[in-house]
């Protein structure tokens, strides 16, 4: 049997609720560890991906610079990248925010809203700063697929994993592909 | 052939003297897609989802006159593609955001979306700041999701008989405007039974506290397309108004 | 809400000149911004109520046109011209000086309401730049000097009309003039001619002359006109009996950045243009007729009534037109109010219908139904100005002149880089290589022929030749030398197609915004192989998909610099597959800022 290829995914700013949607796939999962190995993820708790990468998921918009640093790293990697989900592919819910200025919400989370106590602007140099805008991945590094859905479903991650893995362009059919 | 034909992508279609492209297409059972289009409503062709191929010249079938011996070509790639880049301008123009819009799966946008086969943005989104009016107690307007189709500002003031909206500003600056002294919709004539109210194809002007009443997988356009939709409702309504 | 009586009183006022009529709503709120340095809410609510229509309705008229403002402006509103030409002559510098020393930035008012500042699109000063108006009023050749002086009389709020004259002194800048420049008709001359020769044989001699709309289309005159005599009702030939009313209306909404001919015809021609509209007139049978003015050309109107007046007077307007039972017709001008589209017909009529000017669907045609929905021919000012002398010395003398399908001559506005920039007047066929010798223009780097909806032309085609076959123009000639950046002149035009897109259509509303980016993305240097991928698609989209002439046009300055100078583009790009469109560092500024952080990773790379 050929090698197995290899599939990373993460989340940046996202919900999580791609990756629960992925795990719909049910007992299939046992099909696909059959063609799949997986790399970094946080179902593998890899932190890192390997130098070469087949596949990378990435779920969630541009949020922060920790966002950037991972997203550049699943494309250095990945040969075929896929913005997976609502948020990757146009900034999802977490965008909501870009109609209002960056200094209001980190105000108002931090300084002046109802219940703070000792009111500051975390600065600990582990923790990423916020882009001033959330953006969708395609804005800030070439993707090869778009997977959309909030989520998309386990059988849309099927057949769009199964597709890839058969060397075909991948194509869902009718009420495979939804925005909701 | 016989008088008054044309043929859309080879199909033969008769139509009536006086009668554009959509409406000869529409009685014949054949889908050409659009967005600002209504058989009750006088035509605009802004949307520009229903432009055609006549003669090798691009039209808007909507407001582009049928006449003998056309041969219009409708559903190509081509033609389609272009349909994909004006559905994909109109999600980075607005905020449409389909999670939460309770229009999702009755949305003509996101069905016209769905059966042009958008799975990405292509462009750079914009993300406008644009205002709600939450005022009326039966009807929320979220510019947000407005397409500027004017199908609500030609409903208000063709079927209704209110002036209701009207487009203001100019260029990507174009916004929904209210008529009423205050500029919300509360003060406006507006009221849940107006056509104005009921035709928007995007979730820009909503009823109230009908939200997710249908439970996902039986809306609209969960399991049917746009096409097969279209032709049932709008073919019956078109024989209805314009005989 | 209440509004003090006075104020009341005047809003009636303009209300009532205009005869409370709907046609007259945009020159209503013209005149409601002149009084009140913007249009009121409280206005909005008067005139709508006189005029019978929703305030809606009227809100979206004053929001369409950029010289009408909801918000508050200075008591002085100064304008400056933002053609790319203007800026070349640092019109940019410029404001930030004046900009400097009022303590107001462009796009504001200050906050003692005495003075706004903005941009606007080409005023038709470019030979003379830079240039801009002040409360509607041209002023030219600007510099720090003179803005001093503004400066000084803005705070002591000195009237406009109290400023010395030279402020406003425009030189008509005629460096060559040809065909029609060179023999002006007599007042009266072709209307003589015509009532002695009949409409009917002035008609024949104007299809004699071959004359093309020279707004640019190049449509053939007589047959608009022919079309619109006949009208719907009617296909009997040229009979006047039992007809719908017609219109002539003259397109002086001259707004394609780099022209300015209309300016010079109207300012020392007028006389000439209104005869030939006149006999236009005679041969559709319009009684009505009128000069759709672009409001930047404000200062320009008084001149013109009083010539309406004398021809009024000399029995050349009105009733019985030089003693001729029946021919009657007169002429109003209407003022734009800033919106490039108006220049499209359709949309021309929209506006004199006082709605928004957002193009009509097409067909049925202004010929068929323009202004109110009747018959309406919509000519060039340079077209009537032609019109005239056709009729005065016959078809044949205009068709010896120019090539065998563009007949007579053509009046260019020549600006940019050449020791003369100006008024040229030229006979169909001229080569571009002969008119840049002409002006003076040396070290030419690309030659913009007919504005930025036209298209851009490089040293291998000079020898290319002005004419309806070759290289078409509606006037503007814009030259740039080597020093220029082709890729800011696209950039500058990009924006003007963004700012003046009507916004009715989908592919051109969303697309000159997206296109506008695009080319930002590269001029800032963020820009890879892979962008030109798809600024080329959007390019193509938007000029095949769009609604009118507008849109159709909008991409012209990218696909033009792509086939003429793709180095340019290949010189901005980055040695890498994908670039952000955005300063990722810069995006991080808020929150750096407000953490008080600026070690290493409270940084990003590009």
């Amino acid at each position: 049997m050929a090698e197995k290829l290899k599939i990373a995914t993460t989340s940046l700013g996202g919900c999580f609720g791609c990756h629960m949607s992925f795990l719909d796939i049910d007992e299939r999962i046992v099909d696909l560890v059959d063609i799949f190995q997986f790399d970094r993820s946080p179902l593998t708790d890899i932190k890192h991906c390997s130098e070469y990468v087949d596949v990378g998921l990435i779920e969630g918009g541009v949020c922060n610079s920790e966002n950037v640093h991972t997203l550049r790293e699943f494309r250095k990697s990945c040969k075929v990248l896929v913005a997976v989900g609502a948020c990757a592919i146009n900034g999802g819910l977490p965008a909501m925010r870009n109609f209002v200025p960056l200094e209001e919400c980190l105000a108002e989370s931090y300084l002046t809203g109802e219940g703070i106590v000792n009111p500051q602007i975390p600065s600990d140099v582990e923790l990423p700063l916020l882009l001033d805008k959330v953006h969708p991945i395609h804005e800030l590094v070439k993707v090869d697929y778009f997977l959309p859905g909030c989520p998309p479903s386990g059988n849309a991650f099927w057949r769009f994993l199964t597709d890839l893995a058969a060397g075909q362009t991948p194509t869902l059919p009718y009420g495979l592909v939804h925005y909701d | 052939m016989s008088k008054n034909t044309l043929t859309i992508d080879g199909k033969p279609v008769q139509f009536k003297e006086g009668e554009t492209i959509m409406e000869a297409a529409t009685r014949a059972g054949i889908y050409i897609p659009h967005l600002c289009h209504d058989p009750e409503l006088e035509p605009q062709g802004n949307c520009k989802m229903c432009e055609v191929k006549v003669n090798g010249r691009n039209c808007s079938a909507c407001t582009f006159p049928a006449a003998e011996g056309q041969k219009v070509l409708n559903n190509t790639k081509e033609l389609n593609e272009n349909r994909r880049i004006i559905v994909q301008m109109l999600f980075v123009e607005g905020n449409h955001l389909c999670p939460g819009c309770e229009k999702s799966g009755n949305c003509k946008l996101q069905a016209i979306a769905y059966s042009v086969g958008m799975m990405d943005y292509r462009f750079p989104l914009i993300y406008p700041k644009r205002e709600m009016d939450s005022s009326h107690p039966d009807i929320l307007l979220d510019r947000n999701r407005c397409i500027f189709c004017e199908m609500c500002v030609r409903a208000g003031r063709e079927v209704d008989g209110k002036d209701v909206f009207a487009i203001s500003g100019r260029g990507i600056g174009n916004h929904l405007i209210v008529n009423s002294p205050s500029g919300l919709l509360k003060d406006s004539q507006l009221e849940v039974t107006d056509k104005a109210a009921n035709v928007c194809p995007v979730g820009a002007i909503i009823i109230k506290r009908h939200g997710f009443e249908i439970p996902i997988g039986q809306r609209i356009y969960d399991n049917k397309q746009i096409g097969e939709v279209s032709v049932a409702t709008e073919k019956v309504l078109e024989e209805k108004i314009h005989g | 809400m209440t509004w003090s009586e006075s104020k009341q009183e005047k809003v009636l006022t303009i209300v009532c000149k205009h005869e409370k009529r709907q046609t007259r709503l945009l020159q209503i709120l013209r005149e409601v911004q002149e009084e009140f340095h913007c249009v009121p809410r409280y206005a909005i609510e008067i005139v709508a109520a006189e005029l019978g229509l929703s305030r809606t309705k009227v809100e979206g008229v004053v929001q369409f046109y950029s010289l009408l403002s909801l918000e508050q402006q200075g008591r002085f509103h100064i304008l400056f011209s933002d053609s790319i030409t203007d800026q070349f002559q640092g019109s940019r510098k410029l404001m930030d000086y004046m900009s400097a020393k009022l303590g107001v930035k462009p796009g504001q008012t200050r906050s003692d309401g005495k003075v706004s500042l903005g941009f606007t699109s080409c005023t038709g000063l470019c030979d003379q730049g830079p240039a801009g108006l002040v409360n509607g009023h041209w002023i030219s050749r600007l510099n720090e000097s003179q803005i001093d002086r503004i400066v000084d009389m803005v705070e002591r709020e000195v009237p406009v009309s109290s400023w010395p004259l030279e402020f406003f002194h425009v030189e008509d800048n005629i460096q060559i003039p040809g065909l029609l420049l060179q023999s002006p008709i007599e007042q009266g001359e072709a209307l003589k001619q015509s009532v002695r020769q009949g409409f009917d044989e002035i008609f024949i001699e104007v299809t004699r002359s071959g004359l093309r709309g020279r707004g640019g289309a190049g449509f053939e005159a007589a047959w608009k006109w022919r079309f619109c005599a006949e009208g719907p009702e009617d296909y009997s030939g040229l009979s006047l009996v039992g007809r719908n009313e017609r219109y002539v209306v003259c397109n002086a909404d001259e707004g394609e950045p780099g022209t300015f001919k209309d300016r010079i015809l109207l300012n020392s021609n007028a006389h000439q243009v209104i005869e030939g509209m006149t006999v236009c007139a005679g041969v559709v049978g319009a009684k009505q007729g009128f000069i759709y003015l672009r409001g930047e050309y404000y200062r320009l109107r008084p001149k013109l009534e009083a010539i309406l007046a004398n021809r009024r007077a000399n029995n050349l307007l009105g009733k019985s037109i030089l003693g001729r039972n029946g021919f009657d017709f007169d002429i109003e001008i209407h003022m734009g109010a800033g919106a490039y589209v108006c220049g499209e017909e359709s949309a021309l009529i929209e506006s004199l219908e006082g709605k928004r000017g957002v193009p009509r669907v097409r067909p049925p045609y202004p010929i068929d139904r323009g202004y109110l929905d009747q018959p309406t021919v919509v000519n060039n000012v340079e077209t009537f100005a032609a019109v005239a002398a056709i009729a005065a010395y016959g078809g044949a003398w205009f068709a010896t002149h120019g090539t065998e399908k563009s007949k007579g001559s053509k009046i260019i506005s020549i600006s940019g880089d050449c020791e003369r920039p100006g008024i040229y007047e030229y006979d169909f066929g001229i080569s571009i290589a002969e008119i840049l010798m002409d002006c003076g223009a040396e070290n030419t780097l690309a030659v913009q022929v007919g504005g930025p909806s036209g298209g851009v032309i490089s040293g291998k085609e000079y020898h290319r030749k002005l004419a309806f076959e070759d290289l078409g123009t509606g006037g503007s000639f814009m030259i740039f030398n080597k020093k220029r950046d082709i890729l800011e002149i696209v950039r500058n035009f990009t924006h003007f197609f963004a700012h003046e897109s009507c916004g009715f259509c989908t592919p051109c509303r969303v697309g000159t915004t997206l296109l506008k980016n695009q080319v930002d993305k590269i001029c800032d240097g963020h820009s890879t192989a892979l962008d030109l991928v798809g600024l080329t698609s959007l390019a193509k989209f938007i000029k095949t998909a769009s609604h009118c002439g507008l849109g159709q046009s909008a991409a012209n300055p990218v696909l033009g610099s792509l086939s003429h100078f793709p180095q340019a583009y290949k010189d901005r790009f980055k040695d890498v597959v994908f670039e952000p469109g955005f300063d990722l560092d810069e995006s991080l500024e808020t929150a750096r800022q407000m953490s008080l952080r600026d070690d290493p990773w409270a940084h990003l790379e590009q």
